[in-house]
């Protein structure tokens, strides 16, 4: 892989995990003295994504405009990557008119039809959509793919097999990713899978199957190089599992206390100190490439909450537009 | 004797979650049939704190945490239940009912019926309800209606801690199936804005509740309210703020849509001669067009001024809050409707 990738690698991991700590910042910010999930410029639940920023990078690098993502209620590092606008984005977090709902939606649906991107706030449910997009993509005789992301969490539910199944017998282009963290909310994988990796589980529906281990953006790239490849081609679908690791609550306000001696461990592997570590002993990094990295990541953070702050709040005389095409 | 032991005992004070959580324990601790499934009700206690301090006491052969499977475990617990034990078991959010519905509706509720009586299926299926903190269209339903227009469950919703505990442990004792609906807002969580109704006394010892009985939580003789859930803690508070001013409203808190206790509302519209219904659920196909129907059903005439409702408008709930505020059922609306009401 040439060095200008693995830097543009780096600055969008860097990009992503600055827009993941601002908006938990401002998440925050407003809501004292007593903590209230409904308080502030951002209420509402949040989930945000810090660690898993290489499985966004790592398959996005891929993806084209007309290829399409459903994600899943964690969606912002997958939504950045894509290429969703992120002063849309921000101001639909933000309950504006001007974001990608006019403010309907919220942080988990997120809807940009010029990126084909979705995603839904329950659980599994966008594996069988993203069979219908590459549905109609077939149909239409164009090559673009659709992905499903979901978490490990999501594999144990009936949209996961019933859309696995779906793909292979018609042969589709859709790629199924299982984003691994190790826990669903606060129960840990070994509680709720009855196998320690969904690779096998690929061969029950006729496709393959991988587990990338390592939340190293470089090895999620060739497995999802490989698996998008395969799909453009008319191969059909593949399900790849990545081990990544989620270092922040499952929601903001997440005491974690079910995690106990693992959260320290989980903070230890995070993601990006250990790829700039690597491209700095490569030569592609130094202090000042990588505050630029944070420095321009900031700014464009910076200006798309601007956006969102300048944007009106919806009037209520509008509450029921919409609801009907 | 000490001074402080002859004193009356303080009257202890719990919040929702935590009676609730209390009224499962104590038949836990009566009825070895008696456990708990669903997710995150282990070592997280229940999202919404329904579970608090059970599986320390109980441990995790009762206290089930589960995989993301709701057609699964819904399921097994119908399979538990016609086999004799007493599954409680939750659904994290009512908006998650649109994957596992037909375990609830084809089979929790017609096993009973379809085997002519032979099979019961004692089961409880709590899950949290209600918005009013921007968790936007699918966290934020009530959608009690959905689960009452459908023959053959019970459906209980508590609005205070004392009928929390109560309404959980006739629940569990009830030989059909269950659906407990507590709203979010009603839980008296120490991270969500409340009200302070939503702490209140609770006896230490189990009773019950029953289930199908209205109860008249603040009475009057002007305008009868009837309603369910966290509206009845706002309707509360608009009529002790009414009464200052001489509009009397007798609100009633249904306490449960299934059964579903008409008799309390005729008796009060027959004194009042006028009904509001507060409802968050959705507007049209629900608890307040089937209150109007039953008064149409039984005497029009009783209605001295029209019958008039404060509902959730037919619209997906929005995240952003200025929507979302605006289409609640809060309490200038139940104010405005009132006093239009009463001059009416
Ligand atoms: C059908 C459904 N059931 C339950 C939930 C509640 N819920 C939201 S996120 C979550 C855990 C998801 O775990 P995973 O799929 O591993 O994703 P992660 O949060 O780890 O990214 C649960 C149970 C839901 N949103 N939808
Ligand atoms: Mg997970």
């Amino acid at each position: 892989m040439d060095g200008a990738q693995r830097v543009a690698f780096y600055r969008q991991m860097v990009r992503i995990r600055t827009y993941e700590e601002t908006i938990r910042a401002n998440y925050h910010a407003d809501k004292t003295p007593a903590w209230d999930i409904g308080a502030g410029l951002v209420p509402g639940e949040m989930h945000l994504s810090a660690g898993q920023e290489p499985v966004a990078v790592g398959l996005c690098a891929h993806l084209r405009d007309d290829d399409a993502i459903t994600g899943p209620h964690r969606p912002h590092h997958l939504a950045l990557a894509k290429g969703v606008d992120m002063k849309r984005m921000t101001a639909e977090i933000y309950g504006r008119v001007d974001g990608l709902g006019r403010g309907r939606g919220g942080h988990m649906h997120l809807f940009d039809p010029s990126q084909h991107f979705s995603c839904s706030g329950i659980i599994a449910e966008g594996m069988p959509v993203a069979v219908g997009q590459a549905l109609a993509f077939s149909r239409k005789g164009t090559d673009a793919v659709a992905v499903a992301v979901a978490g490990e969490g999501a594999a144990n539910q009936g949209a996961f097999h019933e859309a696995l199944n779906l793909a292979s017998l018609w042969k589709l282009p859709v790629v199924f990713v299982i984003e691994d963290n190790d826990w669903a909310i606060s129960v840990p994988r070994p509680s709720s899978t009855s196998i320690s990796s969904n690779a096998p589980r690929a061969a029950a529906y006729g496709m393959p199957g991988e587990r990338v281990e390592g939340n190293d953006v470089e090895a999620i790239h060739d497995a999802c190089g490989r698996a998008v490849s395969r799909a453009r081609a008319g191969d059909g679908p593949t399900l790849l599992e990545i081990h990544t690791v989620r270092l922040w609550g499952h929601f903001e306000g997440d005491a974690q206390a079910y995690r106990g001696e693992e959260l320290a461990v989980a903070e230890s592997h995070d993601p990006i100190p250990a790829y700039e570590a690597k491209l700095r002993a490569d030569g592609l990094l130094d202090d000042a490439s990588v505050a630029a990295a944070k420095a321009d990541a900031q700014a464009e953070v910076d200006a798309a909450v601007a956006f969102a702050l300048a944007s009106p709040v919806p009037d209520p005389s509008t509450l029921s537009d919409y609801v009907f095409a | 004797m000490t001074m402080t032991e002859t004193e009356a005992p303080a009257v202890r004070r719990l919040s929702t979650a935590k009676a609730l959580s209390e009224g499962i324990a104590l038949e836990m601790e009566r009825d070895p049939s008696v456990f708990v499934m669903g997710e995150d009700v282990g070592a997280y206690g229940g999202i919404f704190g329904s579970t608090g301090g059970l599986l320390e006491q109980f441990g995790p052969t009762r206290i089930i945490d589960t995989p993301i499977s709701e057609t699964g475990f819904i399921g097994a617990g119908i399979g538990a239940a016609t086999e004799g034990l007493r599954p409680v078991v939750e659904l994290m959010f009512v908006d998650f009912f649109g994957v596992c519905f037909d375990q609830i509706y084809n089979h929790m509720a017609k096993i009973h019926f379809e085997s002519g009586g032979n099979v019961a299926v004692p089961m409880v299926l709590m899950m949290a309800v209600g918005g009013g903190y921007n968790d936007a269209a699918q966290h934020s339903q009530c959608l009690w209606a959905s689960f009452a227009h459908m023959p053959g469950m019970k459906v209980v919703v508590p609005s205070n801690p004392y009928d929390a505990k109560g309404l959980m442990i006739s629940a569990i004792r009830d030989d059909g199936p269950v659906i407990y609906m507590f709203h979010k807002g009603v839980m008296g969580l120490p991270w969500m804005a409340k009200n302070p109704r939503s702490i209140g006394p609770v006896p230490e010892e189990a009773y019950e509740v029953p289930i199908g009985k209205a109860a008249v939580v603040h009475p009057g003789t002007d305008v009868t309210v009837v309603t369910v859930s966290l509206s009845v803690q706002h309707c509360q508070d608009v009529a002790e703020k009414l009464d200052g001013e001489g509009i009397s409203a007798e609100v009633i808190d249904l306490r449960s849509l299934v059964p579903l206790d008409r008799e309390a509302v005729l008796t009060s519209v027959a004194k009042t001669g006028r009904l509001l219904v507060v409802d968050e659920d959705y507007k049209s196909f629900g608890l307040s067009g089937e209150l109007a129907a039953t008064i149409a059903e039984q005497d029009p005439s009783m209605l001295r001024a029209p019958f008039a409702r404060v509902t959730y408008p037919d619209v997906p709930v929005p995240y952003a809050r200025s929507l979302e505020q605006a289409a609640l059922p809060g309490r200038e609306r139940i104010e405005a409707a009132i006093r239009s009401l009463v001059r009416a």
